[in-house]
Order: C-alpha cells, then sequence, then structure tokens
C-alpha cells in the first residue's frame, strides 16, 4: 500500500477468475470470428479451420460463465439474473447476450453444418453412439440434396447474424468496463472495441495453435496457405489492435484528466512487468515486427523468406506471445482498475493466492477445462476435412 | 410535495406533544423522587409511542456534514460499528474520518487510520502545514445511484423516502455495484458474502431516531433530515452553508452535503 | 417447410416454456411492487435491533442530568458519546448498567491537541495538562468548565503556566516569587511583576536541611557570583 486508499478498498474485489473471464470470452469471439471469415467472406484457405473454430468457441464458452459463478458471493443465488434482470445493468444483459449467443448463434451454426456428418455417423454406428448421434440429429435425418442445401444457407445466414452477435459478446464484456464512471482506467469509450479486436487477436491465435498442434498429433502435414493466411490475418488484426491501444494510450495522456497523476504511478510500479513488459513489449510489439517480417501480411510470401518448417516454429511463438500477451491485457484492464484508490490518491496491492475458490489453482484448472470439452467434442464431432474424405470415400466404396 | 411535508410536521407536532406529556409527567416524578428515579423509573417506562405506522413516502432524507465542526474523534464511526454489526475485522466500515493536511506547495496528505474508530493522533511534523481538518464520508444515498445502476438483479435499490439499500437475502454477491462505487462506501460483507453499506440506519429512521452516528457526533458536525419541505435543520444547513458534494462531476447527485468543502476532498 | 425447422422450433419453444415456468416459481412475492427490488426486502433491514437508544429515551428516567447537560458547553454531547450504546440498558435498566469512562485517554480521543481539529476547540496537551489526575476530577463532565477560568497569570502567560504545572514547581503559586502590582494588569509592560533578588529567596527552601525531598545546596559555596534563576529556570527546574 502506497499514499491514502479509501478503508474499503483494502480488499480488491475483482479476482484472477474475473480476469479469466474476459480472456476466455475473447477467445470464444475471436475463433469465431475467424470461423465466420470461411464462411461468408469465403477465405478459401482457413477452412481447414472453420470447424475446429466453432468447436474451440463452443468449449470456451461452455467454460466462460464458470469462474463467474465461482466468484460470485452467492453462485446459489445466480439464477436470478435470467428472473429478475434489471434493464439499467449492463451486467444483467449477460444472461441473455450469453443465451442469444449460445444457443441460437453457435450451437445452431454448428447443427447445421455437423447435421450431414451426424446422420450419416448415426447410421454407421451402433448401440449407444447411434443414439447420441439421433439425439444430436434431433431425429431430422433427411440428407437429400434439397435438405443439405437448406443447411447450407441457413448455416450462412446463421453466421451473418452470428458475426454481429460475437462482436454483441465481447464488446458487451468491454461495455462493463467501459461504462463505470466511477473508475478512469476503465471509463472509456474505446474499452469495448479494444476489447473486441484483442478478442479477434487471441482467437485467431489460439485456432492457429490448436491447429498446429492437432494436426503434428495426427501426422497429418499442415496446410501452409491456411497458415500462411491465419497469420496474415492475425497480423492485420494485430495492427488495429495494438493502434487502437495506442489511440487510448495517447488520449489519456493528451487529456490528462485529474487521474493521470495515480494512473501513470500505477503504470511505472505496479503495472511495468504485466504492462509494459508482458502487454506491449513480448505481446504486441515483437509478435507485430515478426509477422510483419515472416507473413504475406505486407508481402506475398514474407520480407523474410525461411523454409515451411522454421516458418512455423515463428508462428508458434508469435502465437504463444500473442497469448501470454492478450492475457496481460485482461489482467491489467481488471487488477489495474483496482490497483488504485477511487480517491486517486493512493496504490494498493494485489496478491494472488494459491489455493481457494479464486485462486490461481482454480483458475489454471478453468484454463484447462475448455481443452478438455474440446477434446471429447472433437471425439464426438470430428472437425478433420481430411479425414472425412477418406471415410465418405469407404462409406461409398 | 407540500402536502406530505404538512404530514410530516403534523406528525412531528402530535409526537412532541406525546412526548412533551410523557416527559412532563416523568420529571414531576423526578422531582419527587429525587435521585430514586432512575431507579424507580426501571418499572414505571412507558412503552415507546410508535402508534403510527411509517409511511415511507412521506420522508425523503439527506444528511448535512460540517468538516469545520469535525474534530476527528472517531465516534461515529465506532458507533456505526456497534450498530450496525459491522465486523470489527477487516477494515470494511460504513462511515469513516479522514483527515486532510494540505501544505505550503501544495502537498496533500490523507490518512484514515482504521478509518478514525480510535481516533487520531497529533500531527507528527507540523512543518509547513498551511491547513489541515478532518472529513467524515459515507455513503452518498445518490440520487442517481450507479450501485443501484448496475446491479443485476435488483438487489440494491433506493426506497421511496431516498435511502439506498441492500437485499442481502436477494443479492448474488457480483460486487459490480463495489466497483461502480465512486466514492468507496460499499464492501463484501465478511460472513454474509453480500454487498454492504450504510443505511442511513434505517431501522432508526422508522423509529423516529437519527442515525447513531448522527446521534454519538459531539460536535453536531452532522445534521440529518428532510430535504423536502421547507424548514427542516437540513435544509436550513443547506441554506446557510455554501454546499458541495462529492465528486460533482460524475452526475450523481449524492444526498449527503458538505459544507464549505475544501476542493482537494474526493 | 424443411423438417430442420419445426425440430429446431420445438427446442427452442421448450426452452422458453421453462424459463417462463421457472419465473413463475422463482421470482420472489413482493419482487416489483414498488420499484425493481424486492419490496418485503426493507422488512428485514428495519427488523435490525438498534444498539443506540437516542439521548430522548434516556431524558425519560435521567431528566435532571440531562438537564444539567443542555445547560453546559456539552450540550451537544449526547448521553450515547461517553456511555456507549444503552438498548439493553433502556429495555433492562437494573441488569445492564452503561460503562461510565473515568480514563483520561477518552475525554483525550477529543480534547488531546490536534492541529486539525478545529481552531477554537477546547484542546490539552495530555502529557502537560496534569498528567496524574483523572479530568472528571476537575471537570463536571455533564457541563464542564475550565476550572480556573483563565485565570489572573495563566490568562497571559499561559505557556509559563503550562510548563510550571509538569515542572517540580507545580504548587508554588506565581506570587510567591513574583510581587505583582494591580496595575500590571492595566499597563503590563510598563508595570512589571519582580523577579527574586536575593539568593537567599531561593534559599528559603533549597539551603535547609531539615526539607526532605527538595535538592539542597551550600550558598556560600555554589556558584555565589550569580542569581539562582540566572542558571536554573524555575518554571520548570529540571527533571530529576
Amino acid at each position: 500500500m502506497q499514499g491514502y486508499i479509501y478503508p474499503n478498498e483494502f480488499e480488491l474485489q475483482w479476482s484472477l477468475l474475473i480476469v479469466l473471464y474476459p480472456y476466455i470470452t475473447g477467445l470464444v469471439a475471436g475463433a469465431f470470428i475467424l470461423a465466420s471469415l470461411e464462411r461468408v467472406f469465403n477465405v478459401k484457405e482457413v477452412q481447414p479451420t472453420y470447424r475446429l473454430s466453432l468447436l474451440t468457441a463452443l468449449a470456451f464458452l461452455l467454460v466462460a460463465t464458470l469462474p463467474l459463478l465461482a466468484h460470485l458471493g452467492h453462485p446459489e443465488r445466480s439464477y436470478e439474473i435470467f428472473m429478475t434482470p434489471n434493464r439499467q445493468s449492463a451486467m444483467a444483459m449477460f444472461g441473455f447476450v450469453y443465451a442469444w449467443y449460445l444457443m441460437v448463434v453457435l450451437l445452431v451454426e454448428i447443427w447445421f453444418d455437423y447435421r450431414k456428418d451426424m446422420v450419416a455417423w448415426y447410421r454407421d454406428s451402433k448401440g449407444f453412439k447411434r443414439w447420441l448421434y439421433y439425439a444430436l440429429t434431433l431425429g431430422s435425418t433427411d440428407i437429400s440434396e434439397k435438405a443439405l442445401r437448406f443447411d447450407d444457407s441457413a448455416g450462412r445466414w446463421i453466421t451473418i447474424i452470428g458475426i454481429p452477435s460475437a462482436f454483441l459478446l465481447h464488446g458487451y464484456v468491454g461495455f462493463i468496463f467501459g461504462s463505470v464512471k466511477a473508475n478512469p482506467w476503465w471509463s472509456s469509450v474505446l474499452m469495448p472495441v479494444v476489447f473486441l479486436f484483442s478478442a479477434i487477436v487471441s482467437g485467431i491465435a489460439l485456432v492457429l495453435l490448436l491447429y498446429m498442434i492437432t494436426t503434428l498429433f495426427r501426422w497429418r502435414p499442415i496446410n501452409m496457405a491456411c497458415l500462411d493466411k491465419l497469420a496474415q490475418f492475425l497480423f492485420y488484426a494485430l495492427v488495429v489492435d495494438f493502434s487502437l491501444e495506442m489511440l487510448d494510450f495517447l488520449h489519456r495522456l493528451y487529456e490528462s484528466e485529474e487521474s493521470i497523476e495515480i494512473l501513470s504511478q500505477m503504470i511505472q510500479s505496479r503495472l511495468f512487468l504485466s504492462l509494459i513488459v508482458l502487454q506491449i513489449l513480448l505481446g504486441t510489439v515483437i509478435p507485430l515486427v515478426t509477422l510483419g517480417l515472416f507473413s504475406p501480411g505486407l508481402k506475398r510470401g514474407g520480407f523474410v523468406k525461411v523454409r515451411p518448417e522454421a516458418k512455423q516454429l515463428v508462428y508458434l511463438a508469435c502465437a504463444v506471445l500473442i497469448q501470454i500477451g492478450i492475457f496481460s491485457i485482461r489482467w491489467n484492464v481488471v487488477i489495474g482498475g483496482q490497483l488504485f484508490s477511487k480517491s486517486l490518491r493512493g496504490l494498493t496491492v494485489y496478491k494472488v493466492e494459491f489455493l481457494g475458490i479464486e485462486g490461481l489453482a482454480m483458475t489454471l484448472g478453468l484454463l484447462f477445462l475448455p481443452f478438455v470439452i474440446l477434446w471429447i467434442l472433437v471425439k464426438v464431432l470430428p472437425p478433420w476435412t481430411d479425414q472425412e474424405v477418406g471415410r465418405l470415400a469407404k462409406a461409398t466404396g | 410535495m407540500s402536502r406530505e411535508s404538512k404530514i410530516t410536521e403534523q406528525h412531528e407536532r402530535s409526537d412532541a406533544v406525546q412526548q412533551l406529556d410523557r416527559r412532563q409527567f416523568l420529571n414531576e416524578m423526578a422531582a419527587a423522587c429525587g435521585a430514586a428515579t432512575p431507579l424507580l423509573c426501571a418499572f414505571v417506562r412507558l412503552p415507546a409511542t410508535q402508534a403510527d405506522a411509517y409511511e415511507p413516502t412521506e420522508h425523503y432524507y439527506g444528511m448535512g456534514v460540517d468538516p469545520a465542526k469535525c474534530i476527528g474523534c472517531g465516534r461515529c464511526a465506532a458507533a456505526c460499528k456497534i450498530e450496525n454489526d459491522v465486523p470489527a475485522e477487516p477494515h470494511f466500515v460504513n462511515t469513516w474520518v479522514e483527515r486532510y493536511v494540505i501544505r505550503a506547495g501544495g502537498d496533500v496528505e490523507v490518512d484514515s487510520p482504521n478509518a478514525g474508530i480510535e481516533g487520531f493522533s497529533p500531527l507528527e511534523n507540523e512543518q509547513g502545514v498551511l491547513k489541515t481538518f478532518f472529513v467524515p464520508k459515507l455513503c452518498n444515498h445518490c440520487d442517481e445511484a450507479p450501485c443501484v445502476q448496475v446491479c443485476p438483479v435488483g438487489a440494491t435499490f433506493m426506497t421511496q423516502d431516498g435511502v439506498v439499500l441492500v437485499d442481502d437475502q436477494y443479492c448474488i454477491g457480483c460486487r459490480y455495484c463495489i466497483q461502480a462505487c465512486p466514492y468507496g462506501a460499499r464492501y463484501l460483507h465478511p460472513e454474509e458474502h453480500v454487498a454492504a453499506k450504510c443505511t442511513f440506519c434505517y431501522h432508526r429512521l422508522v423509529e423516529g431516531l437519527v442515525p447513531a452516528c448522527v446521534e454519538v457526533c459531539p460536535t453536531e458536525a452532522r445534521v440529518f433530515g428532510e430535504l423536502e419541505g421547507l424548514p427542516t435543520p437540513l435544509n436550513r444547513f443547506i441554506r446557510f452553508n455554501t454546499i458541495q458534494v462529492l465528486k460533482p462531476h460524475l452526475n450523481t447527485k449524492p444526498k449527503v452535503f458538505y459544507a464549505n468543502l475544501d476542493g482537494e476532498v474526493r | 417447410m424443411p423438417e430442420q425447422v419445426p425440430r429446431l422450433l420445438a427446442v427452442f419453444l421448450t426452452a422458453s416454456v421453462a424459463l417462463v415456468i421457472a419465473r413463475s416459481l422463482l421470482v420472489p412475492d413482493t419482487f416489483g411492487d414498488i420499484g425493481h427490488y424486492r419490496a418485503a426486502a426493507t422488512d428485514s433491514v428495519v427488523a435490525h435491533q438498534k444498539k443506540y437508544a437516542g439521548h430522548q429515551e434516556c431524558a425519560l428516567c435521567h431528566g435532571q442530568i440531562q438537564e444539567m447537560r443542555l445547560a453546559g458547553n456539552h450540550r451537544g454531547v449526547r448521553c450515547e458519546v461517553c456511555h456507549g450504546p444503552a438498548a439493553n440498558h433502556v429495555s433492562n435498566p437494573l441488569e445492564v448498567k452503561p460503562p461510565a469512562p473515568q480514563d483520561r485517554e477518552f475525554c483525550t480521543l477529543c480534547h488531546e491537541y490536534n492541529a486539525s481539529r478545529p481552531t477554537g476547540f477546547p484542546q490539552i496537551d495530555p502529557a502537560d495538562h496534569n498528567p496524574h489526575v483523572p479530568c472528571i476530577a476537575c471537570h463536571e463532565p455533564h457541563a464542564p468548565e475550565p476550572p480556573g477560568m483563565p485565570g489572573d497569570c495563566s490568562a497571559c502567560h499561559g505557556q509559563i503556566a503550562r510548563q510550571k504545572a509538569v515542572s517540580h514547581h507545580s504548587a508554588v503559586p506565581c506570587t510567591t516569587c513574583h510581587q505583582t502590582p494591580d496595575e500590571h494588569k492595566v499597563n503590563p509592560r510598563s508595570v512589571r511583576p519582580s523577579k527574586p533578588t536575593e539568593r537567599d529567596f531561593c534559599g528559603a527552601c533549597h539551603a535547609q536541611e531539615r526539607l526532605a525531598g527538595i535538592p539542597q545546596i551550600d550558598l556560600t559555596a555554589h556558584n555565589p557570583a550569580y542569581l539562582c534563576w540566572q542558571c536554573h529556570y524555575p518554571h520548570y527546574p529540571g527533571t530529576s
């Protein structure tokens, strides 16, 4: 503690778990927007990641509520947010935004996309699996040409609705912070937009990682055109994201409101590692320069030409750095916004506990859980297009 | 509103008449019994006169604070913890006292050791002190309360008489209201795990009593009362002092009014 | 209509109906009666037990003390400021007795000198101000007055008076050493009080073998060229 803080500010209210929440929803929104690229804008190169992106979004969306739930003082009362939502409250909209996105967008899009396969799997398998796939098709087993055409166009429309919905989901998370006028670190009209673009960055980086890892484990060759395209989009998203962040930063600095003094102190002391080093240097500038040099973002084939294996490693490193950077952004927003007193006269400290319901172990567990869910989803609904080709060949042959 | 305030006045008057009668009776008895009065009273104490049910629409409360009268004894903060069963540990409080020390050159130091509950020890360094004073703080019961706005489930609300309360059986403990409060007036109750705050001692108001902090303030630095109706003690306070509220730029419309507040206070 | 649509609609309809049923079951009775909150919530706040009875209650039995208080300098200091929360005493006057603080530490919560307190508020330095005497020995807490209203000498020479009060000479009146004509009070600078001019004046106490406990010296051997107060400060003559 340093300077003066109000007596009730001795304890931080929103802990590591709340850092996790915007991080996870960001991954959801980002992964979904990547999937939409292929669907709506017809970017053929990223097609191998389309279904993987959707399943990733679903896996993370299912976990997104858990850190919130674990953090509540009374988790058993959480249903109230659906029963008596306060229409004035940004947070009350959570239930609706989440339900809309999960039920109307993501699940329906996945359903339409997988229906043909689910019917095939239902017909191919026996016992429990047969019933599982039948239940998943909701009994809709018509795979005539006409029905499939409907699936395709319905899926396209859902995606078109889905893009603004994904923007809404994560923009809304940004709004929860950006609309708190009591907190000068949060209160910014740019907050939802910054959240959104950092979400896209983190989502693309995650899918890139997952694509490389899963392909590696399946002993398939990595589709370099796909990877290059992902890296290219990652680069563009990163440029926009970084520009917005710098705009926000400059705007604050130039306006120099009464909070500027304490916020500068905070950046120089409490947030130096997580903001200057992790978020900006390691998480943004280094990947930005690297991707600018190696990816086809600025020049076809990149400025630096290396063997595909080396390039894969470069992309992998960038994606990992970007994940660290985006997590740091969430940390700096959520924790940073609570490290200074609203009296603007002092700084407090946040000590992460290891065990306990809001501790590090819980956070790591919740961070690991989506990957378990994704693994199950991938088992039930294999997203691989190459495998699908083989299986169809077998089925027809 | 004038109709309502008239009703209020009538209420107060009839209460006063009843109390006067009771006091006269007891005083006469006191004269008769001398020193034995307290003992005697133990047996003849009358039940409290609260015959009429409390009608929240007939009131609208606020508080005036005069920092120039505050001596930093911290009795308000201490009494509040007792009156409202606020856990002694950790530091959470509904009301607290801050000390400002402004030195020539503009350096400002603020402190509030244990919320001022044990009072303030004398300044260690009086060198170059331009001015120094105490400021009591509490929930401002804002008319445009950000905490009420952000509560996702409707567990914090403003009563019809203008008091911001928490429904401790309905609060989910998300703490958004604590984040939204610009004044640091809220905390998560360490045992109940719900948001908690100053209630203006709502349980006392309905009995016609003032909040505990006002009751025990030895210098009458806090004035509690009605905001509606012209001739009220609070409106007199507002009329005869230059009034400031905390963080007015946030447009929360606080109902705690500070007299001649220094600009350094926030 | 393709068969997918009615199947999906059925799922959504089920979910919507479930939500409506849940709402009708789970929303509390009084929710929304007044505003977007549980109207009954105020009841549980009101049910909170008060601890401070309020001075009006005290006056019912302790009328005389109340009147004394209202007439004095503590007229704004209500009973429970010092005696603590008394609601239990009110409901059970014989069993529960509120405390009456006797310690200096309690009074100094308000009256210890503190630069941040408002100018004019009565304050003392507890280390100087009769450090070993309980406040209530001199001041009636229900109607306190400064005991010697700014006395003859201390009215102007407050600093000396305060220093003397904590010194070994605290019991020696000013006029023992200073002959003070009445005219001094009117023209303090032109008519001045006397100071001791003889070593024997101090010697009356400090050169008498028989006065035990008082430091003794030999007047003839101890720096005979000087008057005592030219080296010693009689208002605060050492600490040993």
